[in-house]
Protein backbone atom coordinates (compact mmCIF):
# COMPACT_ATOMS: atom_id res chain seq x y z
CA UNK A 1 0.00 0.00 0.00
CA UNK A 2 1.06 3.41 -0.75
CA UNK A 3 2.23 5.80 1.48
CA UNK A 4 -1.23 7.52 2.78
CA UNK A 5 -1.62 10.85 0.74
CA UNK A 6 -2.22 13.96 2.69
CA UNK A 7 -5.55 14.31 1.80
CA UNK A 8 -6.58 17.83 3.63
CA UNK A 9 -8.52 19.47 1.75
CA UNK A 10 -7.45 22.89 3.87
CA UNK A 11 -3.79 22.73 3.79
CA UNK A 12 -4.06 24.79 0.60
CA UNK A 13 -4.89 27.43 2.61
CA UNK A 14 -2.26 27.24 5.10
CA UNK A 15 -0.55 30.34 5.65
CA UNK A 16 3.26 30.42 6.23
CA UNK A 17 6.02 32.38 7.05
CA UNK A 18 8.20 32.86 4.21
CA UNK A 19 10.43 35.59 5.92
CA UNK A 20 10.34 38.09 8.09
CA UNK A 21 9.16 36.07 11.35
CA UNK A 22 9.96 38.58 13.57
CA UNK A 23 8.90 41.70 11.71
CA UNK A 24 6.90 43.60 14.26
CA UNK A 25 4.95 47.02 14.00
CA UNK A 26 3.80 48.68 17.22
CA UNK A 27 3.50 44.80 18.26
CA UNK A 28 1.97 43.62 15.41
CA UNK A 29 3.70 40.67 13.38
CA UNK A 30 4.21 41.65 9.60
CA UNK A 31 5.91 38.22 8.60
CA UNK A 32 5.87 38.20 4.61
CA UNK A 33 3.77 35.20 4.02
CA UNK A 34 3.23 33.03 0.94
CA UNK A 35 -0.15 35.01 1.27
CA UNK A 36 1.67 38.00 0.79
CA UNK A 37 3.82 36.78 -1.95
CA UNK A 38 0.71 35.81 -4.17
CA UNK A 39 -0.50 39.36 -3.35
CA UNK A 40 2.39 40.87 -4.63
CA UNK A 41 2.75 38.64 -7.29
CA UNK A 42 -1.29 39.92 -8.28
CA UNK A 43 0.42 43.38 -7.91
CA UNK A 44 3.33 43.02 -10.42
CA UNK A 45 1.07 40.94 -13.01
CA UNK A 46 -1.43 43.62 -12.85
CA UNK A 47 0.84 46.47 -13.03
CA UNK A 48 2.62 44.83 -16.31
CA UNK A 49 -0.69 44.01 -17.69
CA UNK A 50 -1.97 47.82 -17.68
CA UNK A 51 1.75 48.91 -18.69
CA UNK A 52 1.41 46.61 -21.69
CA UNK A 53 -1.86 48.88 -22.53
CA UNK A 54 -0.37 51.91 -22.13
CA UNK A 55 1.34 52.53 -25.69
CA UNK A 56 -1.20 55.27 -26.33
CA UNK A 57 -2.17 54.60 -29.78
CA UNK A 58 -4.70 55.81 -32.06
CA UNK A 59 -5.21 52.40 -33.39
CA UNK A 60 -4.87 50.19 -30.24
CA UNK A 61 -3.09 46.64 -30.79
CA UNK A 62 -4.21 43.47 -28.81
CA UNK A 63 -2.44 44.09 -25.92
CA UNK A 64 -4.03 48.01 -25.55
CA UNK A 65 -7.38 46.87 -26.48
CA UNK A 66 -7.72 44.33 -23.63
CA UNK A 67 -6.36 47.34 -21.22
CA UNK A 68 -8.50 49.43 -22.44
CA UNK A 69 -11.82 47.21 -22.56
CA UNK A 70 -11.13 46.10 -18.58
CA UNK A 71 -11.45 50.15 -18.08
CA UNK A 72 -14.48 50.85 -20.51
CA UNK A 73 -16.19 47.95 -18.48
CA UNK A 74 -15.70 49.44 -14.96
CA UNK A 75 -15.98 53.30 -16.66
CA UNK A 76 -19.65 51.99 -18.22
CA UNK A 77 -20.48 49.80 -14.86
CA UNK A 78 -19.65 53.35 -12.47
CA UNK A 79 -21.91 55.26 -15.19
CA UNK A 80 -24.74 52.76 -15.15
CA UNK A 81 -24.46 52.35 -11.44
CA UNK A 82 -23.35 55.95 -10.04
CA UNK A 83 -23.98 58.29 -13.29
CA UNK A 84 -21.52 61.42 -13.85
CA UNK A 85 -20.23 61.79 -10.44
CA UNK A 86 -19.26 58.14 -10.96
CA UNK A 87 -15.96 58.62 -13.31
CA UNK A 88 -14.09 59.77 -10.22
CA UNK A 89 -14.01 56.23 -8.29
CA UNK A 90 -12.65 54.82 -11.48
CA UNK A 91 -9.22 54.21 -10.54
CA UNK A 92 -10.75 52.67 -7.40
CA UNK A 93 -13.64 50.48 -8.57
CA UNK A 94 -10.48 49.28 -11.58
CA UNK A 95 -8.19 48.73 -8.75
CA UNK A 96 -10.23 46.58 -6.71
CA UNK A 97 -11.97 44.45 -9.67
CA UNK A 98 -8.54 43.91 -11.34
CA UNK A 99 -6.56 43.13 -8.21
CA UNK A 100 -9.85 40.91 -7.08
CA UNK A 101 -9.61 38.97 -10.74
CA UNK A 102 -5.71 38.78 -10.70
CA UNK A 103 -5.88 37.01 -7.25
CA UNK A 104 -8.46 34.32 -8.50
CA UNK A 105 -6.99 33.61 -11.52
CA UNK A 106 -3.64 33.12 -10.54
CA UNK A 107 -4.83 30.76 -7.29
CA UNK A 108 -6.51 28.76 -10.33
CA UNK A 109 -3.48 28.91 -12.46
CA UNK A 110 -2.28 25.33 -12.29
CA UNK A 111 0.86 25.57 -10.57
CA UNK A 112 1.20 22.47 -9.25
CA UNK A 113 2.22 20.47 -12.35
CA UNK A 114 5.44 22.61 -11.93
CA UNK A 115 6.05 22.31 -8.18
CA UNK A 116 4.95 25.19 -7.29
CA UNK A 117 1.71 25.71 -5.08
CA UNK A 118 -0.16 28.97 -5.67
CA UNK A 119 -1.94 30.51 -3.29
CA UNK A 120 -5.71 32.01 -3.37
CA UNK A 121 -5.46 35.10 -1.13
CA UNK A 122 -9.06 36.37 -1.65
CA UNK A 123 -9.62 32.50 0.49
CA UNK A 124 -9.00 34.65 3.55
CA UNK A 125 -11.63 36.90 5.00
CA UNK A 126 -8.99 38.59 6.74
CA UNK A 127 -7.60 39.86 3.18
CA UNK A 128 -11.42 39.90 1.89
CA UNK A 129 -12.37 41.47 4.50
CA UNK A 130 -9.72 44.24 3.92
CA UNK A 131 -11.21 45.02 0.90
CA UNK A 132 -14.57 45.32 2.06
CA UNK A 133 -13.88 47.88 5.11
CA UNK A 134 -11.99 49.77 2.52
CA UNK A 135 -14.91 49.88 0.14
CA UNK A 136 -18.00 50.67 3.15
CA UNK A 137 -14.99 53.47 4.67
CA UNK A 138 -15.18 55.21 1.29
CA UNK A 139 -18.42 54.76 0.96
CA UNK A 140 -19.01 56.12 4.65
CA UNK A 141 -16.74 59.46 3.61
CA UNK A 142 -18.46 60.29 0.96
CA UNK A 143 -21.52 59.88 2.42
CA UNK A 144 -21.07 61.77 5.03
CA UNK A 145 -18.35 64.29 3.31
CA UNK A 146 -21.27 64.99 0.89
CA UNK A 147 -24.71 64.94 2.53
CA UNK A 148 -23.39 65.50 6.70
CA UNK A 149 -25.97 64.23 9.19
CA UNK A 150 -28.30 63.92 6.19
CA UNK A 151 -27.11 60.86 5.30
CA UNK A 152 -29.25 59.27 7.77
CA UNK A 153 -31.94 59.66 5.69
CA UNK A 154 -30.90 57.32 3.88
CA UNK A 155 -32.04 54.59 6.25
CA UNK A 156 -35.45 56.11 5.86
CA UNK A 157 -36.91 55.23 2.75
CA UNK A 158 -39.73 57.53 0.60
CA UNK A 159 -43.28 57.07 1.50
CA UNK A 160 -42.73 55.36 5.52
CA UNK A 161 -45.47 55.92 7.45
CA UNK A 162 -44.01 57.81 10.44
CA UNK A 163 -44.88 55.51 13.15
CA UNK A 164 -42.94 52.70 11.49
CA UNK A 165 -39.64 55.12 11.00
CA UNK A 166 -37.73 53.77 13.92
CA UNK A 167 -38.14 50.07 13.19
CA UNK A 168 -37.52 50.80 9.58
CA UNK A 169 -34.49 52.70 10.56
CA UNK A 170 -33.10 50.10 12.80
CA UNK A 171 -33.91 47.50 9.56
CA UNK A 172 -32.10 49.81 7.53
CA UNK A 173 -29.26 50.38 9.95
CA UNK A 174 -28.52 46.76 10.54
CA UNK A 175 -28.75 45.85 6.45
CA UNK A 176 -26.28 48.91 5.89
CA UNK A 177 -23.69 47.92 8.61
CA UNK A 178 -23.82 44.25 7.75
CA UNK A 179 -22.76 45.11 3.78
CA UNK A 180 -19.17 44.93 4.22
CA UNK A 181 -19.30 41.68 5.88
CA UNK A 182 -21.44 40.36 3.55
CA UNK A 183 -19.29 41.87 0.92
CA UNK A 184 -15.90 40.13 2.35
CA UNK A 185 -17.70 37.02 3.05
CA UNK A 186 -19.21 36.42 -0.26
CA UNK A 187 -15.49 36.20 -1.97
CA UNK A 188 -14.31 34.32 0.91
CA UNK A 189 -16.61 31.75 0.92
CA UNK A 190 -16.70 31.68 -3.12
CA UNK A 191 -13.32 31.49 -3.65
CA UNK A 192 -12.48 28.59 -0.68
CA UNK A 193 -15.45 26.40 -1.59
CA UNK A 194 -14.24 26.22 -4.71
CA UNK A 195 -10.35 25.34 -3.97
CA UNK A 196 -11.87 22.62 -1.35
CA UNK A 197 -14.20 21.16 -3.90
CA UNK A 198 -11.54 20.93 -6.49
CA UNK A 199 -9.25 19.34 -3.93
CA UNK A 200 -11.71 16.85 -2.41
CA UNK A 201 -12.55 15.81 -6.16
CA UNK A 202 -8.86 15.55 -7.04
CA UNK A 203 -8.30 13.66 -3.62
CA UNK A 204 -11.13 11.23 -4.96
CA UNK A 205 -9.05 11.04 -8.05
CA UNK A 206 -5.73 9.91 -6.25
CA UNK A 207 -6.93 7.66 -3.46
CA UNK A 208 -9.81 5.43 -6.81
CA UNK A 209 -6.46 5.34 -8.22
CA UNK A 210 -4.14 3.44 -5.25
CA UNK A 211 -7.56 1.51 -4.43
CA UNK A 212 -7.08 -0.31 -7.80
CA UNK A 213 -8.15 -0.36 -11.51
CA UNK A 214 -12.23 -0.88 -10.47
CA UNK A 215 -11.99 1.90 -7.95
CA UNK A 216 -10.56 4.50 -10.28
CA UNK A 217 -13.03 3.66 -13.41
CA UNK A 218 -15.86 3.84 -10.72
CA UNK A 219 -14.76 6.82 -8.78
CA UNK A 220 -11.67 8.12 -10.28
CA UNK A 221 -12.55 8.57 -13.48
CA UNK A 222 -15.93 10.47 -13.30
CA UNK A 223 -14.31 12.72 -10.48
CA UNK A 224 -12.19 13.86 -12.84
CA UNK A 225 -14.29 14.44 -15.40
CA UNK A 226 -16.36 16.73 -12.61
CA UNK A 227 -13.28 18.08 -11.92
CA UNK A 228 -12.72 19.41 -15.38
CA UNK A 229 -15.87 20.65 -15.69
CA UNK A 230 -15.50 22.51 -12.20
CA UNK A 231 -12.36 23.71 -13.02
CA UNK A 232 -13.96 25.86 -15.75
CA UNK A 233 -17.19 26.76 -13.26
CA UNK A 234 -14.48 28.12 -11.08
CA UNK A 235 -12.95 29.92 -13.46
CA UNK A 236 -16.15 31.78 -14.06
CA UNK A 237 -16.71 32.13 -10.57
CA UNK A 238 -13.26 33.81 -10.46
CA UNK A 239 -14.56 36.47 -13.12
CA UNK A 240 -17.81 36.75 -11.30
CA UNK A 241 -16.90 37.36 -8.04
CA UNK A 242 -14.76 39.84 -8.79
CA UNK A 243 -17.28 41.42 -10.59
CA UNK A 244 -20.25 41.37 -8.22
CA UNK A 245 -17.48 42.63 -5.21
CA UNK A 246 -16.92 45.63 -7.60
CA UNK A 247 -20.40 46.02 -8.95
CA UNK A 248 -21.80 45.85 -5.75
CA UNK A 249 -19.21 48.80 -4.44
CA UNK A 250 -20.39 50.80 -7.18
CA UNK A 251 -23.96 50.36 -5.62
CA UNK A 252 -22.95 51.62 -2.53
CA UNK A 253 -21.39 54.70 -3.91
CA UNK A 254 -24.31 55.52 -5.53
CA UNK A 255 -26.30 55.19 -2.42
CA UNK A 256 -23.42 57.62 -1.14
CA UNK A 257 -23.43 60.02 -3.80
CA UNK A 258 -27.24 60.75 -5.11
CA UNK A 259 -28.79 58.88 -0.99
CA UNK A 260 -31.91 57.46 -2.86
CA UNK B 1 -10.06 25.32 8.67
CA UNK B 2 -6.29 27.12 8.21
CA UNK B 3 -8.75 31.04 7.85
CA UNK B 4 -9.93 30.96 11.28
CA UNK B 5 -6.97 28.82 13.36
CA UNK B 6 -3.94 30.78 12.25
CA UNK B 7 -6.53 33.98 12.47
CA UNK B 8 -4.63 35.15 15.64
CA UNK B 9 -0.90 34.81 14.01
CA UNK B 10 -1.50 36.31 10.73
CA UNK B 11 -4.28 38.88 10.68
CA UNK B 12 -1.52 41.57 11.25
CA UNK B 13 0.15 40.49 8.57
CA UNK B 14 -2.12 39.68 6.28
CA UNK B 15 -4.02 43.19 6.82
CA UNK B 16 -0.32 44.79 6.35
CA UNK B 17 0.18 43.11 3.20
CA UNK B 18 -3.05 43.60 1.53
CA UNK B 19 -2.95 47.50 2.18
CA UNK B 20 0.65 47.67 0.94
CA UNK B 21 0.09 45.87 -2.28
CA UNK B 22 -3.13 46.82 -2.56
CA UNK B 23 -2.17 50.67 -2.02
CA UNK B 24 0.49 49.48 -4.61
CA UNK B 25 -1.96 48.61 -6.64
CA UNK B 26 -4.19 51.57 -6.39
CA UNK B 27 -1.62 54.48 -6.71
CA UNK B 28 0.49 52.78 -9.60
CA UNK B 29 -2.18 51.24 -11.71
CA UNK B 30 -5.58 52.99 -10.50
CA UNK B 31 -4.20 56.60 -10.18
CA UNK B 32 -1.15 56.08 -12.10
CA UNK B 33 -2.02 54.15 -15.52
CA UNK B 34 -5.80 54.13 -15.94
CA UNK B 35 -5.94 57.95 -16.48
CA UNK B 36 -4.08 57.68 -19.01
CA UNK B 37 -5.54 54.94 -21.01
CA UNK B 38 -8.86 56.48 -20.36
CA UNK B 39 -7.68 59.51 -22.00
CA UNK B 40 -6.78 57.54 -24.40
CA UNK B 41 -9.51 56.10 -24.85
CA UNK B 42 -11.36 60.12 -24.76
CA UNK B 43 -9.27 61.42 -27.23
CA UNK B 44 -9.58 58.74 -29.81
CA UNK B 45 -13.49 59.25 -29.55
CA UNK B 46 -13.27 62.44 -29.90
CA UNK B 47 -10.70 62.34 -32.84
CA UNK B 48 -13.24 59.82 -34.28
CA UNK B 49 -16.13 62.25 -33.49
CA UNK B 50 -14.41 65.11 -35.27
CA UNK B 51 -13.99 63.24 -38.13
CA UNK B 52 -16.86 62.16 -38.71
CA UNK B 53 -18.42 66.01 -37.96
CA UNK B 54 -15.41 66.93 -40.61
CA UNK B 55 -16.87 64.37 -42.97
CA UNK B 56 -20.64 65.32 -42.54
CA UNK B 57 -19.62 69.07 -43.63
CA UNK B 58 -17.77 68.07 -46.29
CA UNK B 59 -20.17 66.26 -47.86
CA UNK B 60 -22.77 68.85 -47.24
CA UNK B 61 -20.65 71.20 -48.92
CA UNK B 62 -20.57 69.11 -51.82
CA UNK B 63 -23.94 68.84 -52.02
CA UNK B 64 -24.43 73.17 -51.94
CA UNK B 65 -21.48 73.09 -54.72
CA UNK B 66 -23.16 70.42 -56.88
CA UNK B 67 -26.58 72.17 -56.14
CA UNK B 68 -25.40 75.12 -57.41
CA UNK B 69 -23.27 73.57 -60.03
CA UNK B 70 -26.19 72.23 -61.31
CA UNK B 71 -28.40 75.70 -61.72
CA UNK B 72 -25.66 77.29 -63.32
CA UNK B 73 -25.42 74.43 -65.66
CA UNK B 74 -29.13 74.61 -65.90
CA UNK B 75 -28.84 78.05 -66.82
CA UNK B 76 -26.04 77.35 -69.59
CA UNK B 77 -27.81 75.01 -71.24
CA UNK B 78 -31.47 77.36 -71.64
CA UNK B 79 -28.68 79.56 -72.89
CA UNK B 80 -27.44 77.39 -75.08
CA UNK B 81 -31.01 76.36 -76.20
CA UNK B 82 -31.80 80.10 -76.83
CA UNK B 83 -28.80 80.17 -79.04
CA UNK B 84 -29.38 77.40 -80.97
CA UNK B 85 -33.48 78.29 -81.58
CA UNK B 86 -31.87 81.70 -82.69
CA UNK B 87 -29.50 80.34 -84.92
CA UNK B 88 -32.16 77.86 -86.73
CA UNK B 89 -34.83 80.60 -87.34
CA UNK B 90 -32.23 82.96 -88.79
CA UNK B 91 -31.06 79.94 -91.11
CA UNK B 92 -34.15 78.97 -91.63
CA UNK B 93 -35.33 82.32 -92.69
CA UNK B 94 -31.98 82.60 -94.96
CA UNK B 95 -33.11 79.34 -96.81
CA UNK B 96 -36.27 80.79 -97.57
CA UNK B 97 -35.23 83.91 -99.05
CA UNK B 98 -32.79 82.32 -101.08
CA UNK B 99 -35.75 79.59 -102.09
CA UNK B 100 -37.67 82.84 -103.37
CA UNK B 101 -34.92 84.25 -105.14
CA UNK B 102 -34.17 81.19 -107.21
CA UNK B 103 -37.99 80.08 -107.84
CA UNK B 104 -38.25 83.94 -108.90
CA UNK B 105 -35.25 83.36 -111.42
CA UNK B 106 -36.81 80.00 -112.15
CA UNK B 107 -39.92 81.50 -113.01
CA UNK B 108 -38.39 83.89 -115.35
CA UNK B 109 -36.36 81.56 -117.40
CA UNK B 110 -40.11 79.63 -117.45
CA UNK B 111 -42.10 82.49 -118.80
CA UNK B 112 -38.90 83.73 -121.66
CA UNK B 113 -39.58 80.20 -122.53
CA UNK B 114 -42.79 79.28 -122.65
CA UNK B 115 -42.63 83.09 -125.09
CA UNK B 116 -40.49 81.60 -127.09
CA UNK B 117 -41.80 78.55 -127.59
CA UNK B 118 -44.95 80.14 -128.56
CA UNK B 119 -43.13 82.36 -131.20
CA UNK B 120 -41.74 79.15 -132.35
CA UNK B 121 -45.22 77.68 -132.37
CA UNK B 122 -46.34 81.11 -134.27
CA UNK B 123 -43.66 81.03 -136.92
CA UNK B 124 -43.85 77.20 -137.70
CA UNK B 125 -48.05 77.72 -138.06
CA UNK B 126 -47.10 80.53 -140.72
CA UNK B 127 -44.58 78.74 -142.52
CA UNK B 128 -46.78 75.71 -143.05
CA UNK B 129 -49.58 78.33 -144.60
CA UNK B 130 -47.06 79.30 -146.82
CA UNK B 131 -45.88 75.73 -148.12
CA UNK B 132 -49.34 74.77 -147.78
CA UNK B 133 -50.85 77.31 -150.06
CA UNK B 134 -48.08 76.86 -152.27
CA UNK B 135 -48.56 73.11 -152.56
CA UNK B 136 -52.46 74.44 -152.99
CA UNK B 137 -51.68 76.48 -155.78
CA UNK B 138 -49.46 73.69 -157.36
CA UNK B 139 -51.66 71.03 -157.26
CA UNK B 140 -54.43 73.12 -158.24
CA UNK B 141 -52.49 74.35 -161.41
CA UNK B 142 -51.20 70.84 -162.52
CA UNK B 143 -55.01 69.08 -162.06
CA UNK B 144 -57.42 71.95 -162.73
CA UNK B 145 -55.06 74.12 -164.86
CA UNK B 146 -56.08 77.12 -162.80
CA UNK B 147 -53.54 79.87 -162.10
CA UNK B 148 -55.27 81.16 -159.28
CA UNK B 149 -54.13 84.40 -157.73
CA UNK B 150 -52.22 83.95 -154.48
CA UNK B 151 -53.71 85.93 -151.79
CA UNK B 152 -56.73 83.93 -152.74
CA UNK B 153 -55.08 80.67 -151.97
CA UNK B 154 -53.60 81.17 -148.99
CA UNK B 155 -57.32 82.74 -147.52
CA UNK B 156 -58.65 79.38 -148.49
CA UNK B 157 -55.68 77.10 -146.85
CA UNK B 158 -55.81 79.41 -143.95
CA UNK B 159 -59.70 79.03 -143.93
CA UNK B 160 -59.60 75.39 -143.74
CA UNK B 161 -55.98 74.94 -141.68
CA UNK B 162 -57.60 77.29 -139.17
CA UNK B 163 -61.45 75.35 -139.22
CA UNK B 164 -60.16 72.11 -140.99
Amino acid sequence: MAAEAKLDPMHQFQLEKLAGADWNIAGYNIAFTNSALWMAIATLALIVFVAGGMKRQLVPGRWQMAVETFTGFIDGMLAANVGKNGKKYVPYIFSLFMFILFANFLGLMPLGVVGVHAFTFTSHFSATGVLAVLSFSIVLIVGFAKHKLHFFSLFVPHGTPVPMIPIIFVVELISFLVRPFSLGLRLFVAMMAGHVLLEVLSSFVISGGNAGPALFVIAGLPSFLLMVGICALELLVAGIQAYVFALLTCVYLNDAENLH
Amino acid sequence: MPQIAQLGEFYSSQIFWLLIFFGITFFVVGRGMVPKVMDTVASRDNQIAADLKAAEAARAQADAEEASWRTRENANRAEAQGTIAEARAKAAAAAEQRLATAQASIDATLAGAETRIADARRAAADDIEGVAAEATRDIVNRIAGLSLDDAAVRGAVKENLVHG
